[in-house]
């Protein structure tokens, strides 16, 4: 292994912000990242992407963590594409973190979040494919003395037509490894009209083992040896550990022993899982709450209410004197919406397995942030870095939850520092996995507008208040007490989450009210509450200027075509204005987050017992590219799902300063009775490269909620539902 | 105490009140059925008992007697039951977490209800899945039942508006 230049103290830092992969923790060249990638080191190895071995199998490397979104197969569709290899003969590995540092970051940021999997390293892993083409090309040229301008590939074949003589890529992978890698920017990339793997519902390359039980994950390692523990965290927030009693469960059978992890976790270790939790829970254990003790819902409820009218400087955008125009208006719409906390609640609960050997340090782990999981190993057991290794193990649900935050990593680390040479795999019991969350910020949304005689808006003014994501996990990244991070959807950039609407005048604001519940990012993250506030808030417009919801959109987006066009897809396949079944009813709505644009209708019955079934949703989206349109269907389909789960039933609650939902008997959520009929229609514009697993979901809860408003006459503002008379039936 | 998990008798020497799952687990090694909440609320650690559908998390492993436990692994050989077919060729799993539960509660539902509604399928298929493959598993039943054709879901996942591309 080579020497690795990265200190641990900076690499440490760097992760740090590595906000479940949304922030770019560290920033490293892509110029320097495309040398490494072109430098080989392991036999068949073409280079860092492409491995071809003598049976023409191309094993393609994958840096992103699969946690079901499917960017195992979308990464190597596209390597593939570029490579011309038979898609038959790929299958993938995913090199460690451990690796890439050996190599200088080769593989670069491979955290996975934010929707970057696709959208931010299609470039550079096409370029791989495309170099090692031209490679195997040239070695066949080579072998065959004849110009590599004669030659063509076809599915992992190369042909020279001239004297009628072929050669499969196997056959020349040891001599293409030996050459000098072409310059990978003068590569000329296949336009998306000539691709014949990427673009196209390949069937995913990680189904077969998921049918029947085969498939290990991290929860179902099974090492020589391995001992397995149970972890408990102070139920409040905050609070200490001051004592427990180890001789009340030391004679249970299995049980090896008990770890305090830090002042406020312990682990009680035992031969299996099930033992471990068992003893856990009868450890007499005395906690020390703190000052939290006596936090709940109504004084979090109390303290965003007061966020929602301090004074203060709080603006992040301004156009003219909105709550001047706002009040000179004829007509003003005012509405306060709410949003509470929220569990990932990954049906696979956090999980670590760590081995330490003399002076290495090995973790097995679901994460989102290889890198990240590295740091905190190295950090917990104190071992250089190179002397740490991670292996990534596929996620059994990742949302968010296992990127920023890595605590289960330092638990299972401290654990094993008790057990050298053991394998130690530490579990989350469901109810410490719900207790213990980075939950999804409880925020409040006070809008106002002005409509004036025309039915015109004249102003629009939204303030949010609530928790901050980065208050968490990068502090450094809030300017001047502005965490614009909060107002995701609302913003002016083009290209990420920008508002869609432009309204003469305009007023952002954001209050920090922080909580001593720890958050996180939690799939589409602030576009969630945000895309409810403002599409729920110009629904509320509409109606009040007493003009078509669509039409009423269309009006302040002339200077969004992108925008428009998938609001304009979603409404002509949602068949907007087409009659409906007596006592079913449309909603619409129309968002824009991690660079793809959203929109969707919902159709919708509320019965007078409150019971709203969605009939059908039409889902419209832009991400610029399509890499497998199956997949994407897919990512909808799910969004659809934890959206309306959020939307009717999800909510995380706080009694004496914790939490109080436990497990699925409390923190209910969406199951296939409830599952609306989703389509979707992709319009790919094909001028830039969209994110997928998370911009979807902000415009299912408005879309849905709309439709509830258009049913009922009355418009929700406060979630979840079931607390409001309504149930998702 | 002795077990008969997919068509074997294995000893065991657990205690009695050990639930069915983790007898399974990290007894017997079939990691297949999958723990996701302990209180028989997800289903991902669905099983066959004597081939009903059974939540082995709440289940002592001391109260299963002769009956015969069948887990994902020993559903079928190399995964040709007709639910692990329809699977399969739909792609139904994302993350694949809670999908040994969901293959084997639709292999029951199959075998009490060849061809089931979607009444059918809404009453007896309510394992938790949080990546939301509600519809395909939907999808994916109707196929194996006969119902559908595989061409036709396949081709409904199918349109992109591809001459917007470049």
């Amino acid at each position: 292994m080579t020497q690795i230049n990265t200190s641990r103290r900076s690499f440490l830092m760097g992760t740090a912000t590595l906000g479940g992969g949304l922030a770019l923790g560290l920033s490293f060249a892509p110029e320097a990242m495309a040398q490494a990638a072109y430098t080989t080191l392991t036999p068949n190895e073409i280079n860092l992407w492409v491995v071809v071995k003598p049976d023409d199998t191309c094993v393609i490397r994958i840096a992103r963590s699969e946690m079901g979104q499917g960017t195992r197969t979308g990464l190597a569709q596209l390597v593939a594409e570029e490579l011309d290899c038979d898609w038959s003969k790929v299958t993938t590995e995913m090199p460690t973190p451990g690796q890439s540092l050996a190599r200088k970051r080769a593989w670069g940021d491979m955290s996975t979040g934010g929707s970057r999997g696709i959208r931010t390293s299609h470039d550079y892993v096409r370029r791989g494919g495309a170099a090692a083409r031209l490679m195997l090309m040239q070695a066949a040229a080579n072998r065959w003395n004849v110009p590599v301008t004669e030659l063509m590939t076809k599915e992992g074949v190369i042909h020279h037509a001239l004297s009628g003589r072929s050669l499969s890529y196997g056959k020349v992978a040891d001599d293409a490894a030996k050459l000098t890698p072409p310059d990978v920017k003068a590569l000329v990339l296949k336009k998306p009209s000539q691709w014949r793997i990427a673009g196209k519902s390949m069937r995913r390359l990680d189904t077969a083992d998921k049918v029947d039980g085969r498939k290990t994950f991290s929860i179902d390692l099974q090492l020589p040896g391995m001992l397995n523990a149970s972890v408990k965290q102070s139920p409040v927030f905050g609070g200490k550990l001051v004592s427990y009693d180890e001789s009340k469960i030391a004679k249970m059978r299995g049980v090896k022993g008990v770890v305090k992890i830090n002042d406020s976790t312990l682990a009680v270790v035992a031969d299996t899982f099930w033992r471990a939790n068992t003893a856990l829970a009868a450890l007499p254990i005395v906690w020390d709450d703190g000052v939290n003790a006596n936090t709940s819902s109504a004084t979090i409820d109390a303290m965003l209410r007061e966020g929602l009218k301090a004074e203060g400087d709080f603006w992040q955008r301004k156009v003219g004197d909105a709550p001047a125009a706002i009040q000179g208006a004829v007509k003003h719409v005012e509405a306060t919406y709410t949003s509470p906390f929220l569990a990932h609640a990954t049906m696979e609960p956090m999980n670590c397995t760590v081995r330490i050997t003399g002076d290495r340090a090995e973790a097995w782990v679901p994460t989102q942030s290889a890198e990240g999981s590295l740091a905190a190993l190295a950090e917990a057991t104190g071992f250089a870095l190179a002397n740490c290794d991670v292996y990534k193990m596929d996620l059994g649900g990742g949302f968010g939850r296992r990127g920023g935050h890595q605590e289960y990593v330092n638990q299972a680390a401290q654990v094993a520092k008790k057990f050298p040479g053991k394998a130690i795999k530490l579990v989350w019991s469901r109810e410490e996995d719900m207790t213990h969350d980075f939950y999804r910020p409880i925020s409040m949304a006070k809008m106002s507008a002005g409509i004036d005689a025309q039915g015109q808006m004249t102003g629009f003014h939204v303030r949010v208040a609530g928790q901050s994501l980065n208050a968490l996990l990068s502090p450094m990244s809030i300017k001047n007490n502005k965490d614009t991070r909060q107002m995701q959807g609302f913003w002016e950039e083009a290209g990420d989450a920008q508002l869609g609407y432009t309204f003469p005048t305009l007023l952002t604001e954001y209050v920090m009210r922080n909580t001593h519940v720890p958050v996180g990012p939690w799939r589409g993250v602030n576009t969630n509450q945000n895309g409810i506030y403002m599409e729920c808030f110009i629904e509320e417009c509409a109606k009040a200027a007493g003009k078509d919801p669509l039409e009423f959109r269309r009006a302040l987006m002339k200077n969004h075509s992108k925008h428009l066009a998938v609001l304009n897809a979603a409404a002509e396949k949602g068949d907007w204005g087409k009659p409906l079944p007596p006592g079913v009813f449309r909603g619409i709505a129309q968002f824009m987050g991690y660079a793809s644009y959203s929109a969707a209708t919902a159709e919708v019955s509320v019965s007078p017992k409150g019971e709203v079934r969605v009939h059908r949703m039409v889902f419209a989206l832009d991400s610029g590219h399509v890499v497998n349109p199956a997949q994407v269907r897919a990512q909808i389909e799910g969004s659809v799902v934890m959206g309306l789960s959020a939307v009717f039933m999800g909510e995380n609650t706080v009694e004496k300063g914790r939490m109080k939902e436990r497990n699925f008997d409390t923190y209910p959520v969406m199951r296939m009775q409830h599952t609306p009929k989703v389509e979707t229609v992709l319009v790919p514009s094909g001028d830039f490269w969209g994110g997928v697993g998370e911009p979807t979901i902000c415009v299912v809860g408005p879309a849905v909620l709309n439709a509830i408003y258009a049913a009922t006459g009355k418009a929700p503002r406060d979630l979840p539902l079931r607390n409001h008379g309504l149930t998702l039936v | 105490m002795k077990l008969n998990v997919n068509g074997t008798v294995r000893n065991l020497d657990v205690e009695p009140q050990m639930p069915l799952l983790w007898a399974l687990r990290e007894e017997l090694g079939l990691t297949g059925t999958k723990y996701g909440c302990g209180v028989a609320q997800c289903g991902a650690c669905t099983v066959h008992l004597n081939g009903q559908p059974a939540r082995s998390c709440s289940i002592p492993v001391s109260a299963v007697g002769q009956m015969k436990v069948i887990t994902v692994e020993g559903l079928s050989k190399n995964a040709t039951h007709a639910v692990q077919k329809a699977w399969t060729e739909l792609d139904v799993p994302q993350c694949g977490y809670c999908q040994s539960g969901q293959v084997m509660a639709a292999a029951a539902l199959l075998a009490r209800i060849p061809k089931p509604t979607d009444a059918d399928i809404d009453e007896a298929m309510n394992n938790i899945c949080r990546c939301g493959t509600y519809q395909r598993i939907r999808d994916a039943i109707h196929v194996a039942a006969g119902q559908a054709k595989l061409g036709d879901v396949l081709a409904s996942y199918e349109t992109v508006n591809t001459d917007q591309l470049a």
